[in-house]
């Protein structure tokens, strides 16, 4: 039997003799969370109103992103016993046995202070508080709390993912208001039915590694009901900021098309008894969201010329 | 030569060529944080 409580680096007994690469240190910041979590943060912050220096406005992108990766890093460090168990994760630097635990850790920690340091030092201390709240919320309540214990894991710890515009928007304006709480409210009603559908089909991968996602608590039957109603509360949060003057038209139209898109990928997943249309739902999530994202800049831009 | 000596020398090569890239990635980094932080000063000092 597998000891879980032993570091993985003495279970698999390949202590990383060579070392770990530049590319490891770099994967353990999860590039692809990365990107879309640095793509709504700088969307919040374009949306602000107000002015904030070109220099000043990369930096305050630099330390989501770092506070992002710093994220990933910690939770890497945290859940590489039950990376070890799932396909999906295996090859991720700590469970593969090319790093020391305590490195990655050590490396998670450095960024988290350093990025919330200079936010506070270059930008204002609010959006460097809401920055640490957002490191902690993901690596305390749900990497060391939710998710090994509840099938709500995703749902209360999509607020960390759902912070990164209000973070940006904070390092304009100095304080949060209605607008960025709506792009928060998006994200975090997207990210039940995003990471759901990955679920349905890694099912097998997480009652392996003892993970109570949805699917594997109570079933596809019910997880599919629940994506359904997710995505229809999604709607009144993808036309909120054109209601709240956020955006113009553009981006109204389409928020109201690609929710019914959206819509139409949950009814085909609780009609599908196979799990294609989960696959499909999943890579049609990301989409959604970059494209909503984009159009608010987009609208902005349109009527900044108009 | 033996079979061990080519495979020890091999691991000892790679580590030397990964540690060498660490200090060449931490070197950047430095860098790149000191410039960082000379732009902030001169932007916060109103320079640019």
């Amino acid at each position: 039997m597998t000891d879980l409580s032993l570091p993985v680096a003495s279970r698999t007994g390949t202590l990383p003799e060579a070392g770990a690469s530049v590319a490891d240190f770099a994967a353990l910041l999860k590039p692809r969370v990365m990107s879309l979590v640095v793509f709504t943060g700088f969307v919040g912050l374009y949306l602000a109103p107000g002015h904030l220096h070109p220099v000043l406005a990369a930096v305050a992108v630099l330390c989501i992103a770092v506070g992002a990766g710093a994220s990933g890093a910690i939770n890497m460090w945290y859940d590489r016993d039950i990376d070890a168990l799932m396909r999906r994760t295996a090859d991720r630097p700590l469970p593969a046995g090319r790093m020391a635990p305590g490195d990655a850790l050590g490396f998670g920690c450095f960024l988290a202070g350093t990025s919330v340091v200079l936010m506070g030092l270059a930008i204002n201390c609010v959006a460097a508080a809401l920055l640490a709240f957002t490191i902690a919320f993901y690596v305390f309540v749900y990497t060391a709390w939710l998710k090994r214990r509840t099938p709500q894991n995703i749902v209360i710890g999509g607020a960390a993912g759902a912070l990164p515009p209000v973070v940006g928007w904070t390092a304009v304006t100095g304080d949060v208001s209605l607008a960025p709480l709506a792009l928060f409210a998006l994200i975090f009603f997207w990210t039940p039915p995003h990471f759901w559908a990955l679920a349905l089909y890694k099912t097998g991968d997480y009652a392996k590694a003892g993970v109570p996602m949805l699917p594997v608590v109570a079933g596809p039957r019910e997880t599919k009901k629940q994506m359904l109603l997710y995505t229809l509360l999604l709607w009144p949060c993808a036309l909120a900021p054109y209601f709240l003057g956020l955006a113009g038209a553009i981006y109204g139209g389409a928020a109201l098309g690609l929710s019914l898109l959206f819509t139409g990928f949950a009814v085909a997943v609780w009609r599908d008894q196979g799990d294609t249309a989960a696959r499909g739902m999943f890579a049609f999530s990301i989409l959604y969201l970059f494209l909503l994202f984009a159009l608010l800049v987009i609208d902005r831009a349109a009527l900044g010329l108009a | 030569m033996s079979v061990a000596a080519v495979s020890g020398g091999g691991t000892v090569d790679e580590r030397r060529r990964r540690q060498r890239a660490r200090n060449w990635a931490i070197f950047a980094l430095l860098m790149g944080f000191v410039a960082l932080i000379y732009l902030i000063t001169l932007v916060k000092l109103g320079g640019f």
